[in-house]
Formats: structure tokens, C-alpha cells, sequence
């Protein structure tokens, strides 16, 4: 394992480090706890672009598990992950220090966003959802498009990015679910009343399965095109296995060398929540180890 | 009188299948030498015709005979690199073996009688470990010295490349894009039929020979090819491997526990799964596994399937369905003896038709036909015809489909310049092994190779060769 500070040999040079940089929680209340990680991963910085996931390891012992690149930093070599603890490994690495180390770290995987001028665009994030849509805002954003993103969150507190999004966006919308914060409700009533309204070129959905689902449900009355990012299981990520596969359009499509992305009109989202449950009972177990 | 064949000591079935301990104990000194005595050192040895290296085997056992295995050791090494491995995953008994004098010319396999020449290989093999032999090997002062090539994963092909040029000095540098090393030796092949000490210790003696290997390095995402060559390599060697599972299109195929045969050997032998929870990765095991498929992948995940049983304190019942008959079979038929001997069931000429669940998506039942053989396809096995009519149910809370590969594309679709076959493979001179672009070779699965270790390992031989020749030529300049 080539690691930083163990083995510059002279002459040769590092590959991946996989060092922690930076470490802050984003949120921690209601038992859910989201931490945002700044790790050194120079080659996988230099060409890593939005929508476009990394798979780690906390251990050797680990499982290998895929997460979006939210962010990446050519100059200081560094790629950001956003992730809440929801299993062992998102518990494990939410452990680790700065100054730590991954135990693997490869990518970046999946197709990237195509980032082109669509015109008005809608970007709909729920929950930690919410970190994904955000490179992808910035890149919409850049290529000259008009960036609405509604944001949802169960309640206040568990809202993250808000600044980030509101900087990369034209207008920015809030929906929790209690109310605590600007409107009470789903990100989708917020949606639909905007389809009702006027007419867009492209939303971007990435939140919990239900919630893509329903964004895949409002968009298909007003025949807007939608795009969603799937999370879907993983073992290798590079197209080996088989473990993360979808039926999009009626076909056997891998998430981690076909996706991430998917049109969500096509995505079997009832299929997907069956198979995204499969370990269900196995996490248990495992989540009585932490 | 023939001497009788020299059994090879194995464990016990009942006990073995618990386990993931190697199941093939492996010759004894005197049994190697017992079972060397055998062989009729042919005028024309036909055996060495049916390695795909051409090891000299006639001389290698001869050797045995005369009790230097060192020498025994150095006359493979000059074809294969890896005799432990080979001599332990070749399927001897369609190659060197069932070219042995003592088989029946024409016979589909190796005749009991034939000379156990994968037995001796390994023995000599685990010699050659057990002396670190390895580190003997002489290096080749070629020109190319002080040249570097990179290889691009690290199976079979990739590690028989990489040994080859350090050996003429280039310096080497192996990209793996897994965290472990192996490919298919890691995560396909499990470690009762291939315990890891042994796989760990040919890497290692790789790395000793100054083989940099890099894991968790995809080429083609975080470098191009055309960036390795900016950064100073001269060679590549494309050892990508068969990538994506085949699944056979028929319905219900997406419920859960219906495991590709690559996704649930990699979770047990690369994830150790079968360790969990002390290893974090999961999967799942059920009370009616059916395995379908007839190769040695399917045999291996129907083992494991049922050592997981046992190791959940289920009774055992994991069944193989195959649509022709044991003959045309594809795997080794040690593996299918094994199989057997652990309680593997096996149904002839049934053909799936599709899987049913339940409420929560999980399988429960698989339907099936019955077939019978008609006349011979293109491969020159009789092809399996269904039997209208013959439909019927089988019991199925997991089944794994263990029908075949296609290429992995991860590499080649972001390189256009490389040229592909219809099948995805890159096309490759069948002699240098040469790909469409100048500097680059390719060898094992991705370049048509059939899946067999011993195959890709000559295919990285060649393109060593190739490569020491055309670093050579540059040195010219």
C-alpha cells in the first residue's frame, strides 16, 4: 500500500494518498450526523468532475463503499466527501481523524454529468442528498445555465450546504418537513408548482430512493427531462460484480460503469428499493459492533 | 504393468466442506517421486504439445526422478512462472494431461492412468516456495535496462508480464485498480482451491525482484494511456481481465440473492464475506442455493455456496443446473469430483426459464426446462434442444448465475484509438501480441484469451518478449 510519509523512494513517485485533511460535522441532532472530509487524492483531484463517485475502505477488514465526489481542490491535491452515518462503514470512517488514513481509495467512477448549457434547470436535493447536487450546481451553473435548487430537510437542523447552493444558483428553495424552516412540506410540491408554472429544460433529482421516485412522478406530467443519481449497492465499482445493477428502460444496467445517472422516467425505482434492502438483516448485526 | 496413479492426499469431504482450508493436500516427497516413476519419457513427449507455455515437462519430471527439484523447479520457471499457482488451477486434464501417452488419443479428457503432471508441478512448486527459490532466478542483462513499462492489472496475465521484463531489467510498475493484488486469483478463485499464503508469496517475490505494484489504480480514469507514456513509461501491458457478468435475460433475474457468479465469489474470496461480521462485508446465504452454469466458476461458487451453508449450520443443499450433460461440461473434472464428493447436487439438461419471489423481492422459487441433446453448434458440443412441455419448479432462496463474461470496457471506451473486436476484446497480433497502438500489448481475457490461467500467462509471456524487443529498438535511437 503506497502511503504518505511511509515510502517516497527516492526517484519514485506517490500515487493515491488517502490521507484525512480536514474533518467538520455538518450536522448532528435528531440521530443523524453528517460529516464533510477533505481527503489527499492528487491524481483522483486532477480529474475527478461532477457526478462522478469515489469507493473507499476504513480498513482492511472494511467493505468497499461508493461515495460522490462533492468537491476537489487540484492545487492542494484534495477531493471533499460528504456523508451521513447511516452503517458500519459510514460510522467507521466518520471515526477517523484528521492526520488518519483510508485504507483504500479509488476513482473516480461512473460517468461524469454531461455539463452543457440545457437553460433553465431545476436541482432538487434531499437530506445528504443535498452534497451531491451541489458540484453539479456549480458546473450547471458555470456552463451559463439558470439554476433553481430546492433544497429539503426533515427539519432546520439537518439542512446542509444551503450557503454553498445559494452562491451556485439563481434562486434557492427550502422545504422541511416540519416546517421549522421557510416552507413546510416536500421538495416535489415545491417542484410541481414550479412545472406548473413555467417551463424547464432539465431537473437534476439526489435524495433518498422515495423522494427520486416522487420527483421521477411529478416531471413525467409535464414531460421535463429528469436525471437522477442512483445509490445503489456496490462491491468492486468498476463493473466487475454486478451487485449495483438497475433496470432502466426495461434493461440490466449497471450503476457503477452505466450510471450514476440515470433518466428517472426509465428507473424500476420499486425494483431498486427491494435490492437496496437486501443486507437489511446483516446490518443489523453489524451495526451493534460500533 | 502400468503402475497404478499416485492418489493425491486430500481432506476429507465431510470435514472439508466447513472450511475454506485447501481442499488438495498436495504430494508427499515419496509420493512425487512414486508418481514421476510413471512417466514413459516418450521419445516425443506429447504432453509438453499440450501446455500452452510448452513447459518441458519430460525433463521436469525426469528431474524429480533424479531428486533435484531445484533443477525440476528451473526447468518450468523458463516457461511459467508460477508453477504453485499453475500447479494447483490449470485444467491439466484438457491440456498436458489428456495429451499424456496413457490417454486414448481423441478421448474429451485425460484418462485416469495419464501421468498427474499437475500434482508434480505443484509439488515442485511448493519445493520452490518453501526454499524461496524465486529469488534465485537469474536476471537477464538486457538492453532495455533502465527502461520502464506499466502494466495494467494484476492477474494472472499482468503478474506473468511484470515478473518477465524485471527479469530483463526494465523497471516495472503494475496498476491495480482493486485494493489487493491477484485479479481473478484474488477475487475469483477461493482460497480452498488456492490458499492465499501461496498467491501472497508469488506477489511478494515479484515486489522483491523490485515489481512496483500500485492498488487502487484505475488506468484510464485517473491516467490515460497516452499519459503513462508522458510520464516516462515506454511499454504497456494490458492485463485487464473479462470484466462484466453475463446474466441470461430471463425474468425475475433482478430479485434479491440472485447473485452474479463474480459478485458473490468476490464478496467471499476477495471481501472475505464468509468471515463476517469480523470482515464488514455481507452476503447472504440460502437454505436452496442453485448454482447454474457448467463451468469451474460455477463449481467454485457452488462450493462456496456450500461451505457457507455449513457454516451457518443450514443443511447443505446446493444444486448445479447445467443444460447439457456432465460430459460437455466445461469445468476441470477435479472440481466436479470435489463437488461431488462434498455433496453438490448436480441436474442435467435443465435450462432456467426464469425466477419467482416474494412480497419483499427476494427469490423463493426458479422454473426450469428440461432439455435434451440435439445436434453439435459451433463449439462442437451438442447442443442442448428444450423438451416442450417439460417445465417444472425447483425450491430457490438464492441462486447464482455463473453463464460467462463479456469484456470490461472501463479501459478501452476511454480509448479510442484502441482497436476492439465485436465482442469488446482488444485485437491483438496473435504472435506479438501487439494492440492497434505502437507500444501497446494485451494479453489474457481482454485479448480473446479463454479464461484459463496457464493461457493468459502465455499470452504475457509472449508479449514480454515483444516488449523487451521493442524497448530495445528505442534504445537504438
Amino acid at each position: 500500500m503506497r502511503r504518505q510519509g511511509r515510502l517516497p523512494l527516492k526517484g519514485r513517485r506517490l500515487f493515491i494518498f488517502m490521507k484525512i485533511l480536514r474533518k467538520a460535522t455538518l450536522c448532528n441532532t435528531e440521530g443523524i450526523k453528517i460529516t464533510t472530509m477533505e481527503i489527499s487524492a492528487p491524481d483522483i483531484a486532477a480529474k475527478v468532475r461532477a457526478g462522478q463517485f469515489v469507493v473507499l475502505m476504513t480498513g482492511e477488514k472494511g467493505e468497499r463503499i461508493p461515495l460522490t465526489v462533492v468537491d476537489s481542490n487540484n492545487s492542494s491535491g484534495s477531493i471533499t466527501l460528504i456523508f451521513q452515518e447511516v452503517g458500519l462503514t459510514t460510522k467507521l470512517l466518520g471515526k477517523l481523524e484528521v492526520g488518519g488514513e483510508l485504507h483504500a481509495l479509488a476513482g473516480p467512477l461512473g460517468h461524469a454529468t454531461e455539463v452543457k448549457k440545457y437553460g433553465k434547470v431545476i436541482l432538487v436535493g434531499g437530506g445528504v442528498g443535498i452534497a451531491e447536487i451541489y458540484p453539479v450546481a456549480k458546473a450547471l451553473k458555470g456552463a451559463g445555465n439558470e439554476i433553481t435548487v430546492i433544497l429539503g430537510a426533515r427539519t432546520k437542523n439537518l439542512l446542509i450546504l444551503e450557503a454553498e447552493l445559494k452562491g451556485s444558483s439563481d434562486r434557492l428553495l427550502v422545504a422541511t418537513d416540519d416546517g421549522s424552516y421557510e416552507r413546510r412540506g416536500f421538495t416535489t410540491d415545491i417542484l410541481a408548482e414550479l412545472l406548473a408554472k413555467d417551463k424547464y429544460d432539465l431537473v437534476y433529482a439526489v435524495g433518498p430512493i422515495p423522494m427520486m421516485k416522487r420527483v421521477a412522478d411529478v416531471t413525467k406530467n409535464s414531460g421535463t427531462s429528469t436525471v437522477v443519481s442512483l445509490n445503489a449497492l456496490m462491491v468492486d465499482a468498476t463493473g466487475m460484480c454486478g451487485c449495483c445493477r438497475v433496470t432502466v428502460g426495461g434493461e440490466v444496467k449497471f450503476s457503477c460503469v452505466d450510471g450514476p445517472e440515470f433518466e428517472a422516467s426509465l428507473v424500476d425505482w420499486d425494483g431498486l428499493i427491494k435490492r437496496n434492502r437486501v443486507y437489511a438483516d446483516k446490518e443489523k448485526h453489524l451495526c451493534k459492533l460500533v | 504393468m502400468k503402475k497404478e496413479p499416485v492418489k493425491v492426499s486430500e481432506l476429507n469431504a465431510a470435514e472439508r466442506a466447513s472450511t475454506f482450508d485447501e481442499v488438495v493436500a498436495g504430494y508427499s516427497e515419496s509420493d512425487a517421486l512414486k508418481e514421476a516413476s510413471r512417466c514413459a519419457r516418450c521419445k516425443t513427449p506429447a504432453c509438453i504439445s499440450g501446455c500452452p507455455v510448452g513447459v518441458d515437462i519430460k525433463t521436469f519430471i525426469s528431474k524429480i526422478n533424479e531428486r533435484d527439484y531445484e533443477g525440476a523447479y528451473f526447468t518450468i520457471r523458463q516457461k511459467n512462472d508460477f508453477p504453485a499457482i499453475c500447479g494447483r488451477v490449470c485444467p491439466a486434464e484438457y491440456q498436458c494431461r489428456r495429451a499424456c501417452i496413457f490417454t486414448k488419443k481423441g478421448s474429451p479428457f485425460a484418462a485416469r492412468e495419464a501421468i498427474n503432471i499437475h500434482f508434480l508441478e505443484r509439488f515442485v512448486g511448493d519445493y520452490g516456495i518453501k526454499n524461496n527459490l524465486a529469488a534465485r532466478a537469474k536476471k537477464v542483462d538486457a538492453k532495455p535496462a533502465r527502461t520502464k513499462a506499466a502494466v495494467i492489472g494484476s492477474g494472472p496475465a499482468g503478474l506473468a508480464c511484470a515478473g518477465e521484463l524485471a527479469r530483463n531489467g526494465i523497471s516495472v510498475t503494475v496498476f491495480e485498480g482493486l485494493h489487493k493484488s491477484g485479479g481473478v486469483l484474488r477475487y475469483g478463485i477461493p482460497p480452498f482451491r488456492m490458499p492465499r499464503s501461496i498467491l501472497d508469496f508469488e506477489i511478494d517475490s515479484l515486489k522483491k525482484m523490485g515489481v512496483d505494484i500500485v492498488p487502487n489504480y484505475i488506468v484510464g480514469r485517473v491516467k490515460s494511456i497516452g499519459e503513462l507514456f508522458k510520464e516516462g513509461y515506454s511499454a504497456v501491458f494490458l492485463g485487464l481481465g473479462a470484466g462484466i457478468p453475463s446474466f441470461m435475460g430471463i425474468k425475475g433475474e433482478d430479485l434479491c440473492n440472485i447473485y452474479s457468479a463474480n459478485e458473490f465469489l468476490t464478496r467471499v474470496n476477495l471481501m472475505s464475506a464468509y468471515k463476517f461480521p469480523e470482515f464488514h462485508t455481507p452476503v447472504n446465504i440460502g437454505r436452496h442455493v442453485i448454482v447454474i452454469g457448467g463451468g469451474n466458476t460455477a463449481m467454485d461458487a457452488a462450493r462456496a455456496a456450500l461451505r457457507l451453508q455449513r457454516l451457518n449450520n443450514m443443511a447443505p443443499d446446493t444444486t448445479i443446473i447445467y443444460r447439457r450433460t456432465e460430459v460437455e461440461m466445461p469445468a476441470r473434472r477435479l472440481e466436479i469430483e470435489h463437488a461431488k464428493e462434498e455433496g453438490i447436487k448436480f441436474r442435467f439438461l435443465v435450462k432456467p426459464e426464469g425466477f419467482l419471489g416474494d412480497e419483499k423481492g427476494f427469490v423463493k422459487k426458479i422454473k426450469c426446462l428440461e432439455c435434451r441433446l440435439g445436434e453439435p453448434d459451433s463449439s462442437g458440443r451438442r447442443r442442448p434442444v428444450e423438451i416442450a412441455g417439460s417445465s417444472f419448479d425447483m425450491a430457490c432462496d438464492m441462486a447464482v448465475i455463473a453463464v460467462g463474461l463479456k469484456a470490461n470496457a472501463l479501459l478501452t471506451k476511454v480509448t479510442p484509438e484502441l482497436k476492439l473486436d465485436q465482442y469488446g476484446d482488444v485485437v491483438v497480433d496473435k504472435d506479438t501480441m501487439a494492440t492497434s497502438i505502437e507500444g501497446v500489448f494485451a494479453g489474457g481475457d481482454i485479448a480473446g484469451g479463454e479464461g484459463t490461467v496457464i493461457e493468459a500467462m502465455g499470452m504475457a509471456k509472449r508479449a514480454s518478449k515483444s516488449i523487451v524487443a521493442h524497448l530495445s529498438r528505442q534504445r537504438r535511437f
